[in-house]
């Protein structure tokens, strides 16, 4: 009987094609075995009770918008906007704290969350059983934590649109630009979760993320700051997403766009390749 | 036609062979050299204690840890060019349990599945067909984290079982598990033997072995010491009948005097005196002759633990 079912089971089976991306045929088969959408699949199921983390990701960047918005942009008026121009100072802060939310968003799925997954519940162990391999992996991982920055990011521009903080229909390039910043960091993320021994590590991630989030022209602008301390600022990933999304956000799109999202393309191809090889071989000793 | 080809090659094949294998990490030898064959529908034992190199090997036939040295074939293709097509059909059940503990258990059976590449739809009643085969049918829509070891070890077991694989790799299966949740697990598995699974399992316990190998090897320090059933090897390296006399602690006799005439021979372990016979009550009866007082006395068949304890001169569980 067991037998029989076995047998009809194999019959039925039909082999997966091989569904890979341009980029990634020239892999070896036991790296990658086209299969990432799969966790993709593991993490929807698995994160469908986690709707209150969710939402707390939403309202963060929120509350930090009334409070900075319209409490403190009451004693601020006018800041001076990308073009030159004076604007309110909510609309200026908005745009920030948009690409704050998707970096934090990505940053700690995949920091934490990768960490537990690999150090503790030894699920990649599991995973790599089974014909996936640590590029399935690394990519699956990443774009569930791009898609979590990239939530985070959709609710927060609907707020935008909503109290009319988006001026330009440019703005409607925002939602894809967090989408590339989320998916750099989660990279970036995970490759340095690699490097992680214990959870004592973690403290340098907030010590990398707390003077991004203050400092990358979140709340004022770059000029404030003295040249050399500008030139320090102005290397930091968040600010070329402020950037961008200030820009999109108030129409001022110059041609230094493409350098700030070739800044995030190359982000996010290190950072993945980084993390795939680096857990391959953690993970395959 | 290609699937029938390469069916009927691994049917005369060993499932896995290999020759010299080798593992080193780093300066550490943890395998060194050890030639096995493992034939379809066999339940084959990698027999030894903790550090002797068996999940080593077993990491390298599962193809997640490329070998050192030597000759390996896993389903007669070669893990370092073809990993993850052998590892399609294979089930693997980990040392630890690695279940996901964010899902229930049967999302277990299904994601894990889905691993494989297999529809949702297939995995839909063939997770239905494994949690009736584990006993958790009842509990399928429980979380992972409150259920007992054995019942942990059963789910992890059917999870290997998802993709119908032609060999199950089984490290230390029944390991931290009371003799109840035990039996009950080597119920399943032999069941599985019976419908033609090819099983191989490690473990540091003689019952297990002797309950579930048609075959085995004994190792010791990333060698292999012996190898064959495990009739044969109790035979070969062992008596019929075993003598244990137990002493109080600091009042156990020297051996040397028993070496000859009484028994084929004596071991001294800590606490208690072996005598190798073919006739237990019969050497029992000359050690009380030659005034042993020994405060308890035991006249047992000869185990694989005796093997072991022959082969490399100390016993198996330390």
């Amino acid at each position: 009987m067991a037998r029989d079912l076995a047998e009809a089971a194999r019959a039925a089976r039909t082999p997966a094609p091989p569904r890979r991306a341009l980029l990634l045929r020239v892999l070896p088969t036991g790296l990658y075995a086209g299969r990432a959408r799969v966790l993709l699949e593991r993490s929807a199921l698995a994160n469908r009770r986690a709707w209150l983390t969710l939402l707390g990701g939403f309202f963060e960047p929120l509350f930090f918008l009334f409070a900075l918005g319209v409490g403190f942009g009451r004693l601020v008026s006018q800041v001076t906007g990308p073009d030159g121009h004076p604007m309110s100072y909510v609309a200026f802060v908005a745009p920030a704290l948009l690409a704050a939310s998707a970096m934090n968003g990505a940053v700690y799925d995949a920091t934490f969350n990768i960490f537990f997954k690999y150090r503790y519940a030894k699920l990649y162990d599991a995973m790599l059983a089974t014909p996936l391999g640590p590029v399935d992996i690394a990519v699956g991982e990443i774009s569930w934590a791009l898609l979590r920055g990239g939530t985070y990011a959709a609710g927060f521009l609907l707020v935008m649109a909503g109290g009319g903080l988006i001026s330009s229909p440019w703005g409607l390039l925002a939602l894809p630009v967090a989408l590339l910043e989320a998916f750099a960091f989660a990279a970036v993320g995970m490759a340095a979760t690699s490097y992680m021994r214990s959870w004592q590590d973690f403290d340098l991630v907030q010590l990398a993320l707390i003077p991004m989030f203050l400092f990358s022209t979140t709340f004022f602008p770059l000029s404030v700051f003295p040249r050399p301390l500008q030139l320090v600022v102005e290397c930091f990933p968040l600010y070329h997403a402020v950037e961008m999304l200030r820009g999109l956000t108030t129409g001022w799109v110059t041609p230094a766009m493409l350098g700030h999202a070739a800044y995030f393309a190359v982000m996010a191809v290190a950072g993945s390749v980084v993390a795939a090889h680096r857990f391959g071989r953690l993970l395959l000793r | 036609m290609v699937a029938a080809t390469v069916r009927d090659v691994t049917d005369v094949c060993p499932l896995v062979k290999a020759a010299g294998l080798v593992k080193r990490f780093g300066p550490v030898e943890a395998v060194r050299g050890i030639d096995v064959e493992v034939r379809r529908g066999e339940a084959f034992g990698f027999l030894g204690p903790n550090g002797a190199g068996k999940s080593s090997t077993m990491r390298m036939i599962g193809c997640v840890s490329p070998r050192s040295g030597g000759e390996l074939t896993v389903l007669g293709m070669d893990p370092d060019t073809d990993g993850a097509r052998i590892r399609a059909r294979l089930g693997v059940v980990p040392q630890e349990d690695n279940l996901d503990t964010e899902l229930t258990v049967r999302q277990n059976l299904q994601v894990y599945g889905r691993y494989f590449g297999l529809s949702r739809a297939h995995l839909r009643a063939k997770a239905a067909e494994l949690l009736e085969f584990a006993q958790l049918t009842d509990r399928a829509d429980d979380e992972v984290d409150p259920l007992s070891g054995g019942m942990k070890r059963r789910l992890t077991i059917a999870r290997s079982l998802v993709n119908d694989p032609d060999l199950l790799l089984l490290d230390e299966p029944t390991t931290g598990l009371d003799p109840q949740a035990r039996h009950l697990l080597w119920d399943r598995l032999f069941r599985l033997k019976q419908s033609g699974v090819t099983l191989i399992i490690t473990t540091h316990y003689m019952d297990e072995a002797e309950q579930l190998c048609d075959r085995l090897v004994v190792m010791n320090e990333g060698r292999i010491a012996a190898e064959g059933s495990p009739a044969e090897l109790i035979s070969r390296y062992s008596t019929r009948e075993v003598l244990e006399l137990r002493f109080p602690p600091g009042e156990q006799p020297p051996v040397e005097p028993f070496m000859d005439g009484m028994a084929e021979r004596v071991e001294a372990l800590p606490d208690r005196l072996l005598f190798y016979t073919a006739d237990g009550e019969a050497t029992l009866a000359a050690a009380h002759g030659k005034g042993l007082r020994p405060v308890s006395t035991l006249v047992r068949r000869s185990t694989l633990e005796d093997v072991f304890l022959h082969l490399t001169g100390r016993s198996l569980v330390e």
